[in-house]
């Protein structure tokens, strides 16, 4: 494997597979009374969020501290940041505080890659910009493998705003790696204009595509989106586009649906969609911890 | 003075005699040569000879669109350091773009800027007057009074903001009319390239990165295009970058309007490939430049457009910015790169090297062509006897690694670090004084 990770794309099959295998034995632990292990013991793990997201943050944080890790958290506002000081600047300062691996958030697509140049421990991309978000495609493909077993040629449709969606990317790459075969639904609008070269069909019309799926992931739309004119109202999104009851009925018995959240209930899932046994929606939570723990464990190197 | 033995645009070996900054005399090399009355060589304290070797001798290079950031960013760039990085490229002109802070808008601004120029004397600086207050696209500025003035401005542009205002666009094309000056277009649609990153593509669609469609530059040029054809104005268009552009100013052109257009080194030799992967890591903002570097058809369009003269100069966009205004993510970062010293180089390498220009279609476009759209008439004419003695002596077979620390430019931005190019500028000469010998500032 990589000494970081920043894209899904970094990921060979095999190194995918290794960490989802090894996210399966450290789920185990998880089932223990006692949750923690030894193996990062004196490594610090910095967790460094230039954006708002206490979900993503928490999820590492807890998965550092199980594998017994020192965490420090560095958030943006409120520090040196908020006062002008530069991603270098800040580079600069928590590697000489010796950290081990630093957790990126950031808003800028590419940050991490900067980062990587300006630090000598591992980067993990925990979302950047309209990038990549690689910990939520391996904590996406665990959660599919523990439903549905072998990924190999399951049909996943995306559905939703994946010109600016971090996880779309994340899972386009990851999925095509491990075999699925990838469908990716949106209004034309939100799609990128070069769509047609990733490695995954597109389709505008997503009552034809719900038939044919195993998984089916929605995305968050941005109502901000829509004074763009990315789509017209948020009616009119969610009645072509949205997970209602009626389209949830078209999808085989045991097809599942996914959603990285923050959910919008009502507007791309209905609720009583999101809440449906065959979501896996709240047990992707509990995989996030899972697939962290596993990358940190594989980056910086510790033993079971 | 005596120039021995160089190749007049690669020509027969030739000596020229420069006298009173004049050329007066040119023979074949080493044939003994006429005395010249009134050769003020010594007390001019000028050097008796200057030894050729045999390089290639061009009319000095002219830029049309170079920024010098003074007034106003001094930290990046000064007419004096500016001018030098333009004299160590082949440079005896240079025209000092409106976007300076203040702007360049009116005629106390581009007299500043034009004495400073003339104060330095690396090469001659012909400010850019803007075409409207402030560069904000709502106000003519006060273009006469920049025309009369004692840069007698000729050229006018908001450039780094497009006239996206059709009328205004139209109104600034007929006014310049009066004092035959053309109006310079930064053709790009604002709207079509709000937060815009990086060429919309493919490469923008894997990166996260807002797209700067090509279209949003070929709309404004087919929109001005027309609007010059229908005023019966001289337009020209900075910086074309797409394969569309080359087309719809081909078009223009077969028509028999009056428009010209620039391209830059690095949109002819560079794609936003480089964005994604690169010797200097992905994402990294030395490749952020405006408009974005686009894809290798665009480049290969721009190449033959050169080549058949569709695009008429090569310009550099010479864009200084301080290093911890690139040393950023992607997005914080400024837009730009600097270009004056590297810009014979790649016209080299893409264009001579690969056949798609001699010698003398260098000095037409980078030279000649932007002497005569900037109506600078003591620059860019053939080297003859009688001319100014405006010369850059140049080596083809040299080949280096490009080495920013060396520059004489403030600024050290420059996409090309680490890159082999071919070609060295030995010497330069503003009306027969050396500013540049031996590759170094004299």
């Amino acid at each position: 494997m990589n000494r970081h990770l920043i894209s899904a794309a970094d990921l060979t099959k095999d190194d995918a597979l290794l960490i989802l295998d090894t996210a399966e034995e450290l789920a185990r632990v998880s089932e223990r009374s006692i949750k923690k292990l030894p193996t990062l013991r004196g490594r610090t793990v910095v967790n460094l969020f230039f954006e708002d997201s206490t979900r993503t943050r928490i999820s590492f944080e807890a998965a550092a501290k199980r594998l017994s890790a020192d965490v420090i958290n560095f958030s943006a506002k409120g520090s040196s940041v908020s006062k002008g000081e530069s991603l270098k600047d800040t580079a600069l300062t928590l590697e000489a505080m010796g950290a081990d691996a630093v957790v990126i958030r950031h808003g800028a697509s590419g940050a991490p890659h900067r980062l990587a140049n300006w630090v000598r421990g591992s980067v993990v991309n925990a979302g950047d910009g309209t990038h990549e978000h690689p910990t939520q495609a391996l904590l996406d493909a665990f959660s599919m493998r523990r439903r549905l077993g072998n990924l190999e040629g399951r049909k996943v449709t995306i559905v939703g705003d994946v010109l600016h969606s971090r996880v779309a990317r994340s899972n386009v790459l990851l999925l095509a790696t491990l075999g699925a075969d990838v469908t990716l639904v949106a209004p034309p609008t939100l799609l990128p204009v070069s769509i047609g070269t990733w490695p995954c069909e597109v389709s505008y019309d997503l009552d034809s595509v719900l038939p044919k799926s195993d998984v089916v992931m929605m995305l968050r739309v941005q109502k901000e989106r829509m004074n763009a004119a990315y789509f017209p109202s948020e009616r009119e999104y969610s009645r072509r586009y949205g997970l209602d009851r009626d389209r949830f009925a078209k999808m085989p018995d045991d097809a599942i649906v996914m959603h990285p959240g923050p959910m919008n209930r009502g507007m791309e899932i209905a609720a009583e969609v999101a809440d449906s046994p065959r979501s896996t929606i709240v047990e992707q939570v509990a995989n996030g911890v899972t697939i962290r723990m596993a990358v940190l464990y594989l980056l910086l190197g510790g033993e079971i | 003075m005596l120039i021995k033995n160089v190749r007049i645009l690669g020509g027969e070996p030739v000596d020229i005699a420069v006298v009173n900054g004049l050329i007066a005399e040119i023979r074949p090399a080493g044939s003994a040569g006429t005395r010249h009355d009134g050769d003020d060589t010594a007390e001019a304290g000028l050097p008796e000879v200057v030894e050729g070797r045999g390089a290639i001798a061009l009319p000095g290079l002219v830029d049309l669109h170079t920024h010098l950031r003074e007034p106003g960013r001094e930290d990046a760039e000064t007419v004096q350091t500016g001018t030098q990085s333009a004299a160590r490229g082949g440079y005896t002109a240079v025209h000092a773009m409106a976007n300076t802070m203040p702007v360049a808008d009116t005629a106390g601004v581009v007299e500043q800027v034009w004495r400073l120029g003339q104060e330095f004397g690396h090469c001659d600086v012909q400010p850019v007057g803007a075409v409207t207050v402030g560069l904000e696209g709502k106000q003519l500025a006060e273009l006469g009074a920049m025309a009369d003035s004692a840069a007698r401005v000729r050229v006018f542009s908001d450039d780094g903001r497009c006239v996206d205002d059709a009328v205004l666009m139209r109104r600034a094309l007929e006014y310049v009319k009066a004092f035959d000056g053309v109006v310079a277009q930064h053709a790009q649609e604002p709207k079509l390239t709000k937060d815009a990153q990086m060429n919309e593509g493919v490469i923008s669609g894997r990166l996260g990165l807002s797209g700067w469609p090509a279209v949003a530059e070929e709309a404004i040029i087919a929109r001005d295009c027309l609007l010059a054809a229908h005023v019966g104005s001289r337009l020209h268009v900075c910086h074309v970058s797409t394969a569309g552009s080359v087309e719809i100013i081909r078009w223009a052109k077969s028509k028999g309007w009056n428009v010209t257009a620039e391209v830059t080194p690095h949109h002819l030799l560079l794609t936003d490939e480089l964005v994604e992967e690169s010797p200097n890591g992905s994402y990294n903002p030395i490749y952020k430049v405006n408009p974005p570097l686009r894809t290798r058809a665009d480049v290969e369009a721009l190449r033959s457009a050169l080549a058949d003269g569709t695009i008429d100069v090569v310009a550099t966009d010479h864009a200084p910015h301080p290093v911890e205004d690139k040393e950023t993510e992607w997005a914080a970062a400024a837009m730009g790169m600097v270009g004056l010293e590297t810009a014979l180089s790649v016209v080299q390498e893409a264009m001579v090297d690969t056949g798609l220009l001699d010698w003398a279609g260098v000095a037409e476009r980078m030279s000649a062509a932007p002497a005569r759209i900037g109506r600078l008439p003591g620059h860019g004419r053939p080297l003859e006897v009688g001319a100014p003695a405006n010369i850059v002596l140049y080596d083809p077979t040299a080949r280096a690694e490009v080495d920013p620390s060396s520059f004489a430019s403030k600024s050290r931005n420059t996409p090309y670090e680490g890159m082999t190019l071919p070609g060295r500028v030995l010497a330069t000469f503003l009306r027969g004084r050396p500013t540049v010998l031996e590759g170094k500032l004299a």
